[in-house]
Formats: structure tokens, C-alpha cells, sequence
């Protein structure tokens, strides 16, 4: 590997990039606007004092300053990203071009609704298409992500407890620990008590410690399924039914429904309410971070507390519910301004409607018979916890590392040199050093066989003592390791001018 | 008086009628990179067993529970602009807080020196 | 199946060396009583061009903003958004890119995000502002319970002007959180008397500005005077715009900003995605919710950007999180970014300043048609007017003359007993002509 210092910083193609106040100027500006009219000001009191003190760039500086940054991530597009829990698919452009159709980006939330009809005949499309998949009779289109989701299924079976006159009693939510910990976030938030269940040898929540927790005072259990170490809960209705029994509801996180869609209906399961990530199963894109959106599907107990706003059929065509006066249910709330994530509703659709019933079941299938292939091409080398197939991701502990001077983190960042995403680290906790692999139906079988090929090359590097292999990587990212204690130490969260910066001190 | 222990790695060192507490080594280290502290204001009743102080590190966070019941009567403000005190020095500079003892009894259900360290031991 | 790459021969051969006989070998866990054998009841599988051909039916059927004179607003705007915007966020790298876990291999988002939370706490003159929320009524709603976590007090007194869906989405976390919150009558104008209904249990204010009726204000007193009695102010910017022209709420003496971005690189999309803002003081970064960008060094010393502070998070801190939050709105963020990019702080001003002159203008054409009364006095791109009709069937006799004319309060408010009052909003995205047909269309219905 050459060492080759250059003038610039630049290696090749890999290109150095200030911050835009580094190298924009106030006086710049990538947008003709038009001349402003005379007018007489109407601000009041209120108009603002000074420049605002951002710089401005030229649309060709623009476009180069973002291209490059872009240039420094890794995506989906260049190549595998087997991030366990995040189901990183394709992306497919045809979404995106339909969530540009002027009739959908181009609309106003508030318009007159007989101008807009045929954006509800699309959110009533997109609900029969969920309600179907789940077998649920009810969902919950508005909440804008996987968590927000979460809590719009608990606030529902809040909404529902409270109804019953139990809100004083019905006080604790069962949650596993190898949960997503938005599950524990999400139940204290609304004032429950959470309740950890252990897991049991075969990584699946323990029955009978379960059983043991239930009570009158269970408002829920929220349980991932198939769950966050990437299996399905054998004795789930067995779970249900005793819940139900007890008089609790059934949250199902449902992160990883990418596992079983088309095979599997949650609403088979016994569940009361699940969530379910459209940029997960349904391939709208992850965009760095967001945004998502997290429909939440409900049961026949709790349908009648769904959220506003919710589309019906009127006979004037169809109607968006949006106030309480105009509900002939009990709706619970309202979670957001206007009606969710429109954009992401049709990305969904797209999908949904290009791959149909017979391409989301193979879409599982795939998914899952990928993850069980890298698990069955590692577990000689590796160390994979439990025991039998996997659903769509394949765990692995550290303890094969036990005699090498690496951990987990270690392993990963050496991942990046040789081209790939590191999968999820220490996730779940339940397992130690964890490494959850998810490949997703998006892979092929080559892609898999190199993927594979690669981590058991690092896996005999690891076991011979090539320890700067791992050690020191990343070395080909675009940045070495990075300082997180000296970053949160010492926090700066915005750039400073030097002479703010001095002016400080 | 010499340290006593609890098994959620705090120590406390009792001097007059008062008594500082702080974390173990073993603790410091099995957190990493201490970046945040929180201490107790004086004056801050505390159970015994209740969240008296936070540290955080990059990747973790942890509660430090009193040890024993009493009132906090002074937090270690150096804490707060170094707290990478905790990582250098846990035994003694980067102490937490200072309390009054309300029951000098419950120190007894603590374990010494020694008996912390079997227990350290077993845990590793 | 054109996203799947598999053969059937691939499949075989993948069974095979795993040792099972067929896939059904691998869902032995599922419960017989939960197993399918067909596929459910829905369509099967369909190429480009007819999934294209039914979606844009759909599509079809709605009336754009684009292509009609248009002044709704209420918290969202129609905005020019260059065409350079779409095309970065449609970058590869950046659209299918996950949240930035691995800063090595992530350093464009992190960047960017930095560049985000810089842009943010100039505009709104507050020292640090987070990587974006999922938009301004959660945003808002956030920053209740962190005053509430702040201060340990629980009840909230809220504007009669705040948005509708701002205060239905607090009001639903307050109910589901076990907290309190107070609130005086929704009126178009007026002095409100907010701190007579502070008391000991109050941890903050929140005011809105633009308020929903579009009225702006200098809240500089009322944040001593809520701080003094222990409260916090916060200050809901729904059209960000404004930020180019009105003075910043920093400068007045508010303790958290939250924002809607949507005005900034955004598309109306019927309601989302959009993008939150949230801006606070340093000494309250521990209470804030979401993700926060800082800079740091890597192992060679250069410089780099992280996720940090990331203990206040539910994947951490679980049941003690600031938050169960555990997205931004990443895209949208970028698409602000990048927008704001262009226009830099000049073209910001020149830009608030077309959207004000607009709303004056229209503003002066409304005025003008018999009957219809101004309500407000100071106001910066939207104002409301009270007409001599009912206004949501006067806003649909107007869009039946092909002009969407704003949004009736009622829509939002129905219990106000504001029936007759209409909000309308005016941008750089209207002519003259879209004025003069609004004013002309008015007139026709009011008659």
C-alpha cells in the first residue's frame, strides 16, 4: 500500500472537503431570486437586526461540495450492508419516481379534500395492503418512524386499559432483554413500570419465567418478533393467549417483519398491535438516518382507539377523519401535524405493488435463506450462540475470540478496509460481544460467497495473529478511528468562526 | 477507617460522622473513557440503594447508588470540567460525594477490602 | 422478480449446503397454526410500467399547487426548491446510506449534519441545535417534556395561538404522559395573558411565531419574565422562512427553539416527510432529545465528525432515555442543508423578504374585496382574514374556480367558533396574477 504523501490531501479520487463556512462567503448565492417589490413593512416590532451570518455558495461549488461529502459514505448501492435490525435492500428508483409525481409531492395537507382524492385512495391502498399482509383489521398510517410507531401501539392499548377503568392497576410492561431499548424508552415515556424477562437457552423468551411475571397488574408485554436475536418465538401464541388470559395486550415490535411477510400474518400470532418500518420491509430508503415511517397495525380490541387522522369511505368519496367531533370511534390522539409520511406511503406502495403477494413471500423466503447460508458457511469458524436455522439475520458471539488479542469492534473496523459495513455490534445484549449479520433477499449468491470467503479470511488472520490487520483499521476509510471520548468530553456541535473561537478562550 | 464496598462497585470511606463515597477501579475500567459525571447537590437526601450520581462513558451509562441513607453534603464539582478524574485517580481524588450518615449500622452490611476483592474475582 | 437476485438454481444449491430439504425447513419455528401455504390475497407481481400506470391514476386525481394559484399554509409552505437539492439527495451514497454508526465510513452524513446543526443554531440564534426531529409539532412536543425534565416540574402552559396539531400532538403526550397543560381560547388577535397562568407547577411557555393566524411578536419581555418565575420559553417556528427577516428567538431570550424545516429544501408531500428543528442552551444539552453531531479527531489526527452525547438515547440509556427517539429526519435534513447552501445568509434575507412582500400585496388585494376584514396587524407571509361567509365552504366554492385559497380554521379548530375566519399564506411561488385571480375569484363567491 503506497504511503504517497500529496500536496493537496487528496488521494486520487478521494477528495478533501471543508466545511461550507469554510469556503462559502455571505455575499454568495446559488439561487437567482427575483427583485423584491416595494412594499410598506407589515413585521411590527419584530424585524430582525444584522445579516444572518451564513455563507452562501454557487450552484456549481454547491453541487461539488455535497458530491464530494457524498463520496465519503457507504450505501446500499455500492455494496453489502449487513447491518442486523436495519434490513439495509434495495432502494428501488421506480419509488422514487412515483413519490415525485407532482399529484402526490406537489399537494398541500390542508387542501380542500375533494381536490385531493386520489392521495387518500392511495393511503386506503396502502392500508389495505398492510392490513392484509398482517391480518390485522385496523391501521395506523400517521407515526413518522419505528419508535413513533411503538408508541402510537402503546398509547392505543393505554387508551384501552384506560377505558376499562384498570389505568391505576394495569401498571407494568413485560419487555425482553434482549429488546431494542426503544422498547423500554417507549413504556417509560407513558408512565409504565418495566419489567425485564430473561431469556432462555435457546434465545427465546423464557415461558415459564414469563408466566411467572404475569399478573393484574400486566398491561402489556412488548415483544420483537421474530426477535432481536434474529429468531422466531416458538411458543408466541402460547405467550398471546396466556397475556390475553391475564387480561394484558400484545405489543409486537415489528422490526423484523422483512422475515416473515407473506408467510406469516402477525394477526395469526395473537398480537394487538405492531409497527411496521416502511423503510425497513417495505424499501423506502434509510437517507443517512431518516426519515421513516412506522404504520402501526391494531387489533379488533384496539381499533377502536387508532389515531387521528384515518381515512374512511364516505358517500361524497373518501373522507379524512381528522377531528374528534367527526370520529365515531374513540380515537386516542392525534400523534402529528397533518397526516404522516405521505412521501413514504407511496415509495411503499410502489413496492408493494411491484413485487405483489407472490414477490413479498419470496422476498422472505430469499431473506431468510440467505442469512441461514452465511450462518451455515461461518458457524464452523465463528461462534454462533444458539442452536438450529435462523430467520433473516445470523448471530454470532465473541467467544471464538477468546484466545486472540481482538474483540468485536476490532473485527468490524477491519470489515471496513476489505469493503464492507460492519454488521450491528453488541446487539443484542443478551448475547456477549454480539455480531448480528443481516444480508437481506438483496444479495446474490456471489455477493454472499465473497462476503463469506472475506470473513473467514479474517477469521484465520484473527486466529494467526495478524493483530495490526485489525488493530489499526480502518486504514483505507476515508478517516482512521475516531476520538469519541475527546468528542464527548468536549462537545462541539457547530463551527465557530477562529475569531468567535478565540474570542472564547 | 478503612473502605467498605458494595457489590454495585461503589466505595466508602467514613471520616468523623462523615463519609465519602466513590467508585472502584474495577468499576472505571469496566466503564472505559469516563465522559460525564453528575453529582448531588448538598443538602440531597438519599436512601440507601437510591440513584445518587450518574457517570457516563461513550458507550455506557450508570447509575451510582448511595451505599447507605444519609444527607449528600458536598459532590466533587471538579468532576464536572475533568471527569476523566474518575478514570485516573477512582480511589481518591475522583471521589463522587461527600454524606452525613443517618444509621452508622449500615456500613456493616458492607464488604472490606478483601471481601470485595474475592467477589471482583468471581465476577471476571 | 427484477429486485431479486436468486435463481431458482441458486436456491438448491443454497438449501443444499446449509442441509435443509426445502425453505420450509427453515420456518420450523413458526407455529403450525400460523403457517400459509398460498400467498395472501393481494395482487400478485406487476412490471414498472403498470405499477407507474396505476400510481399516476392516483396521482392524476389531485390538484397541484404548481399548477393553480395557491396560498395554503397553516405550518406548510410551498417554497421554490432548486433542482440541484433533489439531485444531492438523490445521491446514491446519501439516499441508501444507514444512520452514521460507522463515522469512518459515514463521514458525508456526519458532515452534513454538522453543517445542519450550525445552520439551524445561527437561524435561530441559539447556541446548539440537534441532527432534526421528525418534524415541528413532535419537535415541539419534545421540548415540553425536556422543560419538563429540566425544571422536574410537569404542567405546561401553551399559546391559544399555537397550531392545532402542534397542541393536539402535546396534549396527547401530556394525557398519555400523566402531565398537565393549560390553555386560554384560540382568538386571531389580541393581548394573551400567558404568565397569569403560570403557577408552581409550571415548567414552560410555549409561544408560536408566526402564530397559526399568522401575527408575529417580540417575545423579549415575556422570556424574563417566564424565566423569572422559574419557567421556560419555547418558541415553535412552523415557516422557517421567517427566520430570514423577523429577529431570531435566541436573541429574545427563549430557551428552546423548535422549528418546522419543511420551507428549506422541502416539498409539500401532503403533509411529510418533513423535517423538525430543535435548538436549546448549552447547559441543557444533556436533556435534549435526539442525535447530536460533534466534531472530534481520528487516529491520525485529522479531523472528523461523530454521533455523540449518544448516552441520553434509548439504545443506551433504554428506560431512562431523554427520549424513545431513534431517527432523525436524515434526508430532509440534508435536502435543508443543501438548499440553505445555496441561498446562504443574503439569500435568505433577499428570500424572506420576497415572502413578505408578497403577503403584503395580498394582503392589500384582499382587503380590498367587500366584506373582508384583515385581522392582522403585524405578520410576516400569512395572515388571517374574517369574511362574510362561512370559510371552508367559501375555501371549496374556490377551489371549484380552480384556486385553493388558503385553509379555513375550522379545518383544524372546528370547536373555535371561528367559522368565518380564513388563514392565508403568500411566498415567493406566487405572481401577481396569482393575487389579482385570488382577489378576483373571492369576490365572485362572496357575491
Amino acid at each position: 500500500m503506497s504511503e504517497k504523501q500529496t500536496f493537496t490531501g487528496n488521494r486520487g479520487l478521494q477528495l478533501e472537503e471543508a466545511l461550507i463556512f469554510e469556503i462559502g462567503a455571505y455575499e454568495n448565492c446559488g439561487v437567482d431570486l427575483e427583485d423584491v417589490p416595494q412594499v410598506e413593512s407589515r413585521l411590527g416590532d419584530c424585524a430582525a437586526q444584522g445579516n444572518i451570518d451564513l455563507p452562501g455558495l454557487s450552484e456549481p461549488e454547491a453541487m461539488r461540495h455535497f458530491v464530494r461529502l457524498s463520496q465519503k459514505n457507504h450505501a446500499i448501492d455500492a455494496g453489502l450492508y449487513p447491518l442486523g435490525s436495519c434490513t439495509m435492500k434495495h432502494n428501488p428508483r421506480l419509488n422514487e419516481k412515483m413519490a415525485r409525481l407532482p399529484g402526490f409531492s406537489d399537494i398541500h395537507p390542508l387542501q380542500p379534500q375533494g381536490t385531493v382524492q386520489g392521495a387518500l385512495e392511495l393511503m386506503d391502498a396502502l392500508a389495505h395492503w398492510l392490513k392484509t399482509l398482517t391480518g390485522m383489521p385496523e391501521v395506523a398510517l400517521s407515526p413518522k418512524a419505528g419508535a413513533h410507531g411503538e408508541l402510537c401501539g402503546m398509547m392505543a392499548i393505554r387508551a384501552a386499559i384506560e377505558a376499562k377503568g384498570e389505568l391505576a392497576t394495569r401498571t407494568r410492561v413485560l419487555v425482553p432483554e434482549s429488546a431494542h431499548g426503544t422498547n423500554p424508552a417507549t413504556a417509560a415515556l407513558l408512565g409504565f413500570k418495566v419489567d425485564g424477562i430473561p431469556a432462555d437457552a435457546s434465545g427465546r423468551v423464557d415461558l415459564a419465567a414469563f408466566k411467572e411475571k404475569l399478573g393484574d397488574d400486566v398491561a402489556a408485554i412488548m415483544l420483537t418478533n421474530p426477535n432481536t436475536c434474529g429468531l422466531f418465538e416458538r411458543d408466541i401464541i402460547e405467550i398471546a393467549d396466556a397475556l390475553h388470559e391475564a387480561g394484558g395486550y400484545f405489543y409486537c415490535d415489528g422490526a423484523n417483519f422483512n422475515a416473515i411477510v407473506g408467510r406469516v400474518r402477525p394477526g395469526d400470532l395473537g398480537v394487538d398491535a405492531m409497527h411496521i418500518n416502511l423503510h425497513k420491509t417495505f424499501s423506502t430508503p434509510h437517507g443517512g438516518g431518516g426519515p421513516g415511517s412506522g404504520p402501526t397495525v391494531l387489533s379488533e380490541r384496539l381499533a377502536p382507539f387508532a389515531p387521528l387522522p384515518y381515512v374512511e369511505k364516505s358517500e361524497d368519496g373518501l373522507r379524512l377523519v381528522e377531528n374528534n367531533g367527526d370520529a365515531e370511534n374513540n380515537p386516542f390522539g392525534r400523534m402529528v401535524a397533518f397526516h404522516g409520511q405521505m412521501g413514504m406511503y407511496v415509495r411503499a406502495l410502489s413496492y408493494m405493488m411491484s413485487h405483489g403477494a407472490d414477490g413479498l413471500r419470496q422476498v422472505a423466503e430469499d431473506a431468510v435463506l440467505n442469512a441461514n447460508y452465511i450462518l451455515a458457511s461461518l458457524k464452523d469458524v465463528m461462534s454462533a450462540p444458539f442452536e438450529g436455522p435462523c430467520m433473516h439475520e445470523a448471530l454470532f458471539d465473541d467467544s471464538w475470540m477468546k484466545d486472540t488479542d481482538i474483540d468485536t469492534l476490532d473485527f468490524a473496523k477491519a470489515m471496513i478496509d476489505e469493503g464492507y459495513h460492519p454488521m450491528t455490534m453488541y446487539f443484542p445484549l443478551v448475547v456477549h460481544g454480539a455480531m448480528l449479520i443481516e444480508p437481506t433477499e438483496t444479495e446474490s449468491r456471489a455477493a454472499l460467497d465473497l462476503f463469506i470467503a472475506t470473513m473467514r479470511d479474517l477469521v484465520r488472520g484473527a486466529k494467526d495473529g495478524e493483530i495490526d490487520r485489525f488493530k489499526n483499521a480502518p486504514e483505507l476509510a476515508p478517516r482512521r478511528r475516531l476520538d469519541e471520548t475527546l468528542a464527548a468530553r468536549s462537545p462541539v456541535l457547530r463551527w465557530q468562526s477562529p475569531e468567535a473561537k478565540k474570542a472564547a478562550e | 477507617m478503612s473502605k467498605k464496598f458494595t457489590k454495585d462497585h461503589e466505595w466508602i470511606s467514613l471520616d468523623g460522622d462523615v463519609a465519602t463515597v466513590g467508585i472502584t477501579d474495577y468499576a472505571q475500567a469496566q466503564l472505559g473513557d469516563v465522559v460525564f459525571v453528575e453529582v448531588p447537590e448538598a443538602g440531597k437526601q438519599v436512601a440507601k440503594g437510591d440513584d445518587a450520581a450518574v457517570v457516563e462513558s461513550v458507550k455506557a451509562a450508570s447509575e451510582v447508588y448511595a451505599p447507605v441513607s444519609g444527607e449528600v453534603v458536598e459532590g466533587n464539582g471538579e468532576l464536572e470540567g475533568n471527569p476523566a478524574l474518575v478514570n485516573e485517580d477512582a480511589d481518591d481524588s475522583g471521589w463522587f460525594f461527600k454524606m452525613k450518615l443517618a444509621d452508622a449500622g449500615e456500613l456493616d452490611g458492607l464488604m472490606d477490602e478483601a471481601a470485595y476483592a474475592d467477589y471482583v474475582k468471581e465476577l471476571d | 422478480m427484477r429486485y431479486l437476485p436468486l435463481t431458482d438454481a441458486d436456491r438448491q444449491a443454497m438449501l443444499a449446503n446449509i442441509g435443509a430439504a426445502n425453505i420450509d425447513d427453515l420456518f420450523v419455528d413458526v407455529p403450525e397454526a400460523a403457517r400459509r401455504d398460498g400467498t395472501v390475497d393481494l395482487p400478485r407481481h406487476q412490471g414498472e410500467m403498470q405499477v407507474e400506470r396505476q400510481l399516476s391514476a392516483m396521482a392524476g386525481k389531485n390538484m397541484t399547487a404548481s399548477t393553480v394559484p395557491f396560498f395554503c399554509g397553516a405550518g406548510a409552505y410551498k417554497h421554490h426548491v432548486p433542482a440541484t437539492v433533489d439531485h444531492i439527495i438523490q445521491r446514491s451514497e446519501f439516499l441508501t446510506s444507514y444512520t452514521p454508526y460507522q463515522p469512518e465510513i459515514t463521514q458525508g452524513t456526519l458532515q452534513y449534519l454538522f453543517e445542519f446543526q450550525t445552520q439551524v443554531s445561527e437561524l435561530t440564534g441559539m447556541p446548539v441545535a440537534n441532527a432534526s426531529m421528525y418534524d415541528g409539532s413532535t419537535a415541539t412536543a419534545e421540548a415540553v417534556l425536556m422543560a419538563h425534565r429540566v425544571t422536574r416540574k410537569s404542567r405546561a402552559v401553551l399559546s391559544g395561538r399555537l397550531h392545532p396539531h402542534y397542541t393536539a400532538v402535546i396534549e396527547n403526550l401530556t394525557e398519555m404522559g400523566g402531565f398537565a397543560l393549560v390553555q386560554p381560547d384560540m382568538a386571531p388577535a389580541g393581548a394573551e395573558d400567558l404568565l397569569a397562568l403560570i403557577d408552581d407547577e409550571t415548567s414552560c411557555v410555549v409561544v408560536q411565531n408566526p402564530d397559526f393566524f399568522g401575527n408575529v411578536a417580540d417575545f423579549t419581555k415575556l422570556a424574563a419574565q417566564v424565566q423569572a418565575k422559574g419557567c421556560l420559553l419555547i418558541v415553535a417556528v412552523p415557516e422557517v422562512v421567517s427566520l430570514g427577516l423577523l429577529k431570531r428567538p435566541g436573541d429574545m431570550g427563549a430557551d428552546i427553539v423548535t422549528g418546522e424545516g419543511q420551507s428549506i429544501g422541502g416539498g409539500l408531500n401532503f403533509g411529510g416527510p418533513y423535517v423538525g428543528l430543535f435548538a436549546a442552551r448549552d447547559k441543557h444539552i444533556r436533556q435534549m432529545p435526539g442525535r447530536l453531531c460533534g466534531e472530534t479527531v481520528d487516529a491520525d489526527g485529522q479531523r472528523g465528525f461523530v454521533l455523540t452525547l449518544s448516552t441520553r438515547e434509548q439504545h443506551i440509556r433504554r428506560d431512562k432515555a431523554t427520549s424513545n427517539i431513534c431517527t432523525n429526519s436524515g434526508l430532509c435534513s440534508l435536502a435543508f442543508t443543501a438548499h440553505m447552501t445555496l441561498l446562504g445568509g443574503k439569500g435568505m434575507r433577499q428570500l424572506a423578504e420576497l415572502n413578505h412582500a408578497r403577503a403584503v400585496q395580498l394582503a392589500d388585494a384582499l382587503g380590498a374585496v367587500k366584506g373582508v376584514e384583515i385581522l392582522t396587524d403585524a405578520f410576516f407571509n400569512e395572515f388571517s382574514v374574517k369574511l362574510p361567509a362561512n370559510a371552508a365552504q367559501t375555501v371549496d366554492a374556490l377551489a371549484d374556480k380552480g384556486v385553493l385559497g388558503g385553509v379555513p380554521v375550522s379545518r383544524l379548530a372546528p370547536q373555535a367558533g371561528l367559522d368565518d375566519v380564513l388563514v392565508v399564506a403568500a411566498t415567493e411561488a406566487n405572481t401577481q396574477d396569482d393575487i389579482a385571480a385570488f382577489a378576483a375569484a373571492l369576490t365572485e363567491v362572496l357575491s
